[in-house]
């Protein structure tokens, strides 16, 4: 058995941590709620209740997890991104823009569609990288503020420029059908856009773990003096990996707007690109790992939903239960000595059989 | 003469520019001292929401300000606290672990919220006191300078007040040599004995006090409630401040001051024919480029350094 635990350790530490997320979410649960058997029954099963919900929990899997992937690129670069944000709403913005005005056959229109939001979200970011490769300006703060401009551009882009007029509140025009990712399961809102994810997150990881740059944007992250000692062109990887981040973040934001409303809705930043940070670190950065992670935090979003319409807990103990779970994660030293026994007394074994 | 430039000449103008900076203010030094000793908190956006939530509630429940400025206070360190711990204790990423507890005070904030007042949007309904404004007797009566100067809340004299009070622990204090010692160095700081991870958490604790006192400011003086999202992004901007300002007293200040000036200026802007979003944009356009600046700016003093130092050598 510490074979096994010593071998699998992180991933032992991860669940660990969500346990005791959950733990804590069903004490907060207890203290809030006036019925906390049904509230909690409403939170942990909820997501599995209906047909609805099910989907919905599948459907939102979708954007976090293209933002899980484009945040995961460039933290294996160590480059502290955040802008996932900015690029999924200012992408789609200018693609649903591009939608709109264009008519193409559907096999022309939504490839070109998703392009262009792909550009405008790598453009987007390209700005803290160069800043950072060039000047090092730090990428969390200059990518955090690209954030809140990509917000209040986007805002103007739709308000003043492609907004439906008939309808009572600030959403787009509607997509022409060509630009529709189709929904395939009937009742649902399933749509292509979750396939396209789960591609993405395999063409991540192989772009990661089987390909040249890939190897030069984990080496970089995993010691950048060594990396550039080692002749990998450094400044090129900060900018390629910011780049990449935001050209998965545009693609997932787009792909939101074709499958699921069909037109540029989000009055408010959605949100998307804070929870793609937290499944990055939730599945340590791996692709593969980090699908798991969103479909995690996905029911937990849908729970925390439930949670607020039919019973008296707010959806934001959600966010705090996250909150302590990434904490419990990114602190090495938790479970450290756990471990470190176990490395001890594995060893004396061997001494021993020798 | 047109008024809008009347309007930004005229000692009102003044008068909010100290007023947008206080908030801004608070959480650069805050970031200034962590920064110093080598963790930079980020996590300030969250310490100011904490404390300004919990400085709100306890004002509508006790009308006792005392109580809640030291309510204020005591959840905004604590949240400090939180991230030393994480980041010395359980050796956590410093930036990973702030941005799980700016999470954390987002949504810890709405939870009590409701749980005091079952409401999830603001608690505009409850009644918040607010901390009184001050006349300053003599200064209020100099022309030009009395206007801009007096009449603010106590908390921007704190403020101001606070930038001679980091001065003061940073090169006064022995602490302060330490706080500088172990950013500089901490091996160096390590082999004569100063214990680096109690001295950062001394900075991360200081931060907090500055921190919260901003957050305080916010909900107890700038505006009188508490509302999701109310910080908007200013413990960041006071990062970009912080950086620009050296993490020195008046350096940071002076870049306050500046941020503080472009905020009063788009408020200012309101009235006139441009969008308002690009309006809401101005704060953090004007971050994003002078921390731009800043940062060439940096690079060229470094490369030319280098130079200095090995004149005709290979680079």
């Amino acid at each position: 058995v510490e074979r096994f635990v010593l071998k699998y350790f992180n991933l032992i530490r991860t669940i660990i941590a969500i346990l005791i997320g959950l733990v804590i979410s069903v004490f907060l649960i207890y203290l809030v709620s006036k019925d906390p058997a049904f509230s909690l029954k409403q939170f942990l099963l909820g997501p599995f209740l209906s047909r609805g919900r099910f989907s919905n929990m599948i459907e939102t899997t979708s954007p976090i997890l293209f933002c899980g992937l484009a945040i995961a690129v460039a933290f294996q670069a160590r480059q502290f991104n955040v802008g996932a944000e900015g690029s999924l709403y200012l992408g789609a913005v200018v693609g649903t823009a591009f939608a709109v005005s264009t008519r193409l056959p559907f096999f022309l229109h939504i490839p070109l569609v998703l392009l262009v939001a792909a550009a405008v979200g790598a453009a987007w970011n390209f700005i803290p990288g160069i800043l950072k490769a060039k000047w090092k300006a730090s990428e969390l703060v200059s990518s955090l503020m690209m954030n809140y401009i990509a917000y209040f551009l986007g805002l103007y882009l739709i308000n003043f420029h492609f907004r439906d007029k008939k309808a009572g509140y600030l959403v787009s025009l509607q997509l022409p059908q060509t630009a529709w990712l189709e929904q395939f399961i009937p009742d649902t809102r399933m749509h292509w856009g979750i396939v396209l994810s789960l591609v993405f997150a395999v063409l991540v990881y192989l772009f990661l773990y089987h390909s040249t740059t890939g190897y030069e944007v984990r080496m970089t992250g995993f010691n950048e003096k060594f990396a550039r000692f080692g002749g990998i062109r450094v400044s090129r990887v900060v900018i390629l990996s910011q780049v990449i981040l935001g050209l998965i973040a545009g693609v997932g934001g787009m792909t939101e707007v074709m499958g699921i409303h069909h037109r540029f809705n989000w009055q408010s930043s959605p949100g998307y690109g804070w929870d793609g940070v937290v499944v990055a670190i939730i599945g340590r950065n791996h692709p593969l790992l980090i699908i798991a992670a969103s479909f995690f935090l996905s029911y937990m979003r849908v729970g925390g939903q439930v949670l607020t319409l039919m019973s008296d807990v707010p959806a934001e103990m959600v966010t705090v239960i996250q909150s302590i779970i990434i904490l419990l994660i990114t602190a090495e030293a938790f479970l450290s000595r756990w471990r470190y026994g176990i490395t001890v007394r594995e060893t004396a074994r061997k001494e021993a059989a020798r | 003469m047109n008024p809008l430039i009347k309007s930004i000449l005229s000692p009102e103008f003044g008068f909010a520019i100290l007023r947008v900076m206080t908030p801004l203010l608070f959480p650069a030094l805050g970031v200034a001292i962590s920064s110093l000793s080598g963790a930079t908190n980020i996590a300030l956006e969250g310490i100011m929401i904490v404390s300004a939530c919990a400085g709100v509630l306890v004002s509508a429940f006790t009308h006792s300000l005392i109580l809640s400025l030291a309510a204020g206070l005591a959840a905004g360190i604590a949240l400090a606290a939180l991230l030393g711990y994480f980041h010395l204790k359980l050796k956590a990423d410093i930036i990973l672990a702030a941005i799980a507890l700016n999470m954390f005070a987002a949504g810890i904030s709405i939870v009590f919220l409701f749980l005091f007042t079952g409401d999830k949007g603001s608690t505009s309904s409850l009644k918040s006191q607010l901390f009184p404004a001050v006349q300053i007797p003599l200064l209020d009566r100099i022309p030009v300078l009395g206007p801009i100067l007096s009449g603010h809340n106590v908390l921007t004299y704190g403020a101001l007040v606070s930038v001679f009070l980091y001065w003061l622990i940073i090169f006064k204090t022995p602490l302060g040599l330490r706080i500088r010692a172990v950013g500089q160095n901490p091996d160096a700081a390590q082999s004569v004995g100063i214990n680096v991870n109690r001295t950062r958490m001394y900075a991360l604790l200081l931060s907090g006090f500055f921190g919260a006192l901003g957050g305080l400011y916010l909900c107890m003086g700038y505006v009188s409630w508490f509302a999701r999202n109310i910080t908007a992004g200013r413990g960041f901007i006071a990062i970009a401040a912080a950086t620009l300002g050296g993490n020195m007293p008046l350096g940071t200040f002076l870049s306050s001051l500046l941020f503080g000036a472009v905020n009063a200026l788009a408020n200012y802007l309101a009235p006139l024919k441009v969008p308002s979003e690009f309006i809401q944009m101005i704060p953090y356009l004007a971050t994003a480029i002078a921390l731009a600046i800043y940062a060439a700016q940096a690079m060229r003093k470094r490369r030319g350094k280098i130079k200095e130092h090995a004149p005709g050598g290979a680079s």
